[in-house]
């Protein structure tokens, strides 16, 4: 397969790859950009694991060709951090037990940026909505929404 | 005794100094901020620029015998370095030692669609799919027996050959005169009961990486495994080679739940695929091969008998299981075992006989899965007894306190019960859920229903017994004043590294800061069995809350010499040493380090944990499974809504109180029994195995219905603790006891809303719309005179 420069912006920072049409995004970050903070849990868009953001929004990066963010902005779970310190959501997350065995943990997290992105106070309702394709087989998700609402400012 | 301190803690200390506490306390996991941020790396997130590509070609049959199979093709495709059949492994494996019939690649026999049959190595992905297709194998097809009945009838094709009719293990238990038990009830009830087979669907992925050292002759695998010990036994034993040169490291693993409580096929393929290839190859699992792997709950049909007096105390209790096992052994032994003696220890029954029956079936081997064993055998029990209280007219709740157990003791089969929550966890479902004031008073649609549940904490018997104690903990503590647990203890995502690092920081009264755990590489860490049995926080706590005591006594011993005192008149603070009363300022930690190793150098203490024989249970056949030091306990009260039009079943809230002896972290315990009541849900409500002539036709995340965060109740968590007498701090097991009272608590919450008893999981809508068609006919053909 024939291979064209891809351009992007990755977590901040401006790249550019000598990448094959058929590569899908999950395969560029892991492979390629050597960020595997990205997880695959199922075969196809089954699972959320794999959630990252494509300026600004929640996208499945295993049914995501890496050519199709040409020129985007796409953010994983390892731009979370700034300054070495955790993003709030990162946070409340690690002390609130909304990541037990973490595998689901960067998907979920990505989702939930993109929901308080949109929705910067959403109601139980909303998160459950915005989490929907996310699953995590770990908490029974009671704690992954607490995270979310401390997080969000929205209980402590 | 829910909410007062455990009475044999230490005593915090009053004063201007007082050393900081762990354990008690909701201390996040010492691993999360990798598991937040993305830097976690787990098996497959080690890439290699020289890593090959493994993958497995797998039976398209379910049962044949195998005339050959032609890999020459594949063998001669560029790119291809390895290519392995049957042929290339004549070791059988298998997590008993008494069933070992598996080979890594199947030999001779086929027994299940996916079966593994061939494996390749291959430069990169799209060589390895070539060559994969490339594979042929001729067959003689058998007859398939994908249900427990095909496979036990008459003339049936034994998979096995030492085992007609299909049967893996029968076994007969009688306990206490069942006879006189049931003549002595007033009331007598029998129903069948039916669980659909449900798997683990963790969400890793299974994936192993294997590095074949060619100069050494030496094997590194690192691999997703709950068990990295008994991996290692069984990489050892089928290639062959002595477990010196094996090393077997365990990363982040993404869940569990049992599916990784045994040697997996994949793991010795990847092994076997190295050392053939010379070199290291990474062999990942799709979802839909994972799901084949499987080795989850079998599907089980459960005829429970149970006879109480008028006053509703219960006089016997006859079950009959039977176990649809899958192709090849794995736990499956155990399973029945477990079934079985697992009606005890929760009620006090004074008579039980158990006949259980483990079949095998040309389906993916099954296994254990979080509550191993006692699960569905506790759905039917429970929800008999629910039937059992409508028929004597006594409210479910009432009902259970009549045959509570009075602690301590030894059950009718040899279990030992010395701490035993269950009556402050219903006393708090009940009061928690308005169970007084609302049930029967709630809308048309909406129903309450009650069950509890029960499990072990450590089998007491492990299950390669070699003598050894039952758990080591090492703690090495150097000149930079960092102390290093070492421990062989899986952590799967339960917390247990956290646990671990909570009870030596308190013993010693240091903060987590000091402390760093390394977990699981056979290089480094002690042995471990490993995370199954909810084992960990009872043994190696255990053990680690010795460990912890012995550096402490190298550490005072050594404050005494230079404060020139008795050892005894040393009070510990964590960070300072001082005489007991004095007004000293003390030694600082790094002084006391200082001293203690101008003795002895560098400072390694060991702590053990054995469990004492009294424990180890009965000495008739299968007494070795169910025996435990300590036994947690959960209630549960569901609530539910049914669309009477759909058949739909919404659970709305549950109320889970779980014993779990003393919460050495109350933020890991509510999760854990979070994450137990909700797995118990998704057995409850939609999760199911299901084949098509043998064929997994649900093996995704699609439609294996694991419930999403929409369908997800608020599940709202009591801690009872219990303390008992033998687990650290009091401690017992919080990840699987909560899970089997959901179930019952669901059908009996759906009973109580529309009058109609499901005895079948899982209650999807057309169950339910079934069992309501059901109930209707017959309420028709009950009024006579009606138009038709």
């Amino acid at each position: 397969m024939a291979k064209a420069i891809l351009t992007l912006t990755l977590n901040g920072r401006p790249r550019e790859d000598a990448v094959s049409h058929n590569v899908l995004l999950i395969d560029y970050l892991r492979e390629i950009a050597h960020l595997t903070g990205t997880k695959m849990g199922c075969d196809g868009g089954e699972c959320g694991a794999c959630t990252v953001l494509v300026d600004d929004r929640p996208r499945l990066s295993c049914i995501t060709l890496a050519h199709s963010v040409a020129g985007k902005r796409v953010e994983t779970i390892e731009g979370g951090a700034r300054d070495g310190r955790l993003s709030q959501l990162q946070r409340a997350f690690h002390e609130r037990l909304g990541s037990q065995c973490g595998y689901c943990t960067p998907g979920m997290i990505m989702a939930a940026e993109g929901l308080l992105r949109r929705t910067p106070k959403p109601s139980t309702e909303e998160i459950r909505q915005g989490l929907s394709g996310n699953i995590c087989r770990c908490t029974g998700y009671t704690k992954i929404i607490e995270a979310v609402r401390v997080a969000a400012g929205d209980a402590t | 005794m829910n909410d007062a301190p455990p009475a044999h803690a230490p005593p915090r200390l009053v004063g201007e100094r007082v050393p900081p506490r762990l354990v008690g306390e909701r201390v996040p996991l010492i691993d999360g901020v990798e598991k937040v941020s993305g830097a976690a790396k787990y098996t497959a997130d080690f890439t290699h620029a020289d890593a090959l590509v493994g993958r497995i070609w797998r039976s398209p049959y379910s049962h044949a015998d195998i005339l050959d199979v032609d890999v020459s093709e594949a063998r001669a495709l560029p790119g291809v370095v390895a290519v392995l059949t049957g042929d290339d492994c004549d070791v059988p494996f298998g997590i008993l030692p008494i069933a070992q019939n598996e080979y890594p690649l199947a030999r001779q026999r086929v027994r299940y669609r996916g079966d593994p049959v061939a494996a390749v190595a291959a430069v990169d992905e799209a060589t390895a799919e070539r060559a994969l297709s490339l594979i042929r194998m001729r067959v003689t097809p058998l007859p398939a027996y994908c249900d427990p009945k095909s496979a036990r009838a008459p003339g049936a094709v034994p998979l096995h050959e030492n085992r007609p009719g299909n049967l893996e293990r029968d076994v007969h238990h009688q306990f206490g005169d069942v006879d006189a038990g049931f003549a002595a009830a007033d009331i007598i009830v029998e129903r069948s009961y039916a669980c659909a087979e449900v798997t683990h669907v963790q969400m890793e992925p299974d994936a192993s990486l294997a590095a074949y050292d060619a100069e050494r002759d030496r094997i590194t695998l690192h691999t997703v495994s709950q068990v990295p010990y008994y991996v290692h036994l069984k990489v050892a034993q089928c290639l062959g080679m002595d477990t010196s040169q094996i090393r077997v490291v365990k990363p982040f693993i993404g869940g569990g739940f049992g599916h990784r409580t045994e040697t997996l096929n994949f793991e010795i393929i990847a092994c076997l695929l190295a050392r053939a290839a010379r070199g290291r190859v990474r062999l990942k699992l799709s979802r839909e091969e994972t799901m084949i792997t499987h080795r989850g709950r079998p599907r089980t049909d459960v005829t429970v008998k149970v006879g109480v007096t008028r006053d509703g105390k219960i006089t016997a209790c006859t079950c009959e299981t039977v176990q649809a096992g899958g192709a090849y052994g794995g736990y499956g032994i155990v399973t029945v075992l477990y079934a079985g003696s697992l009606l005890n220890a929760i009620y006090d029954i004074p008579a039980v006989r158990y006949d259980g029956y483990r079949i095998y079936t040309n389906t993916p081997p099954c296994g254990a899965m979080r509550g191993h064993g006692s699960v569905n055998v506790r759905y039917a029990f429970e929800s008999l007894l629910d039937e059992i209280a409508r028929e004597i007219q006594t409210d479910p709740i009432e009902l259970r306190r009549r045959n509570l157990l009075r602690a301590p003791l030894r059950t009718i089969n040899d279990l030992m019960v010395e701490s035993y929550g269950l009556p402050a966890c219903l006393d708090y479902v009940e009061q928690a859920s308005g169970w007084r004031e609302r049930r029967g008073r709630l809308p048309k649609g909406k129903g309450l229903g009650i069950a509890c549940s029960h499990y072990v904490s450590g089998a007491a018997k492990p299950v390669h017994w070699t003598g050894e104690p039952h758990a080591v903990v090492n703690l090495k503590l150097d000149f930079d004043g960092g102390i290093t647990l070492l421990t062989g203890a899986a952590d799967i995502g339960q917390g247990s590294s956290t646990i671990l690092a909570q009870i030596v920081g308190d013993v010693l009264g240091l903060d987590l800061s000091r402390l760093t755990v390394v977990a699981n590489d056979s290089r480094i860490t002690p042995k471990d069995n490993g995370s199954y049995s909810s084992r960990v926080t009872f043994m190696v706590g255990n053990a680690a809350l010795e460990a912890a005591k012995n550096l402490k006594t190298l550490l005072v011993a050594a404050a005494a010499r230079k404060l020139e005192a008795q050892p005894g008149d040393i009070e510990c603070l964590g960070e300072v040493y001082r005489v007991r009363g004095s007004q000293d300022p003390g030694l600082p930690f790094g002084a006391v380090v200082k001293e203690a190793l101008a003795e002895s150098g560098t400072i390694t203490v060991k702590g053990t944990f054995m469990v004492p024989r009294k424990y180890q249970g009965g000495s008739y056949r299968g007494a070795a499974v169910g025996p435990s030091m300590a036994y947690s306990y959960a209630a549960a009260v569901a609530e539910v809504t049914i669309d009477e039009d759909s058949g739909r079943v919404t659970v709305d809230k549950v109320w889970a109180a779980h014993d779990c002896g003393y919460a050495l972290n109350p933020l890991s315990v509510e999760g854990q029994v979070q994450g137990a009541v909700w797995m118990g849900l998704g057995q409850a409500l939609s999760e199911e195995i299901r084949y098509h002539d043998g064929l997994p036709v649900a093996a995704n995340m699609i439609d294996y219905r694991v419930p999403t965060i929409v369908e997800s109740p608020d599940i709202e968590v009591k801690i009872v603790e219990s303390v008992d007498p033998n687990g650290p701090f009091g401690a017992k097991e919080a990840s699987e006891g909560a899970l089997a009272s959901v179930i019952p608590a669901v059908a009996n919450a759906v009973y109580d809303a529309i009058g109609i008893r499901l005895r079948e999981t899982p209650m999807t809508p057309d169950r339910v719309l079934a069992a309501i068609e059901r109930h209707e006919r017959a309420q028709r053909r009950n009024r006579p005179g009606r138009a038709a």
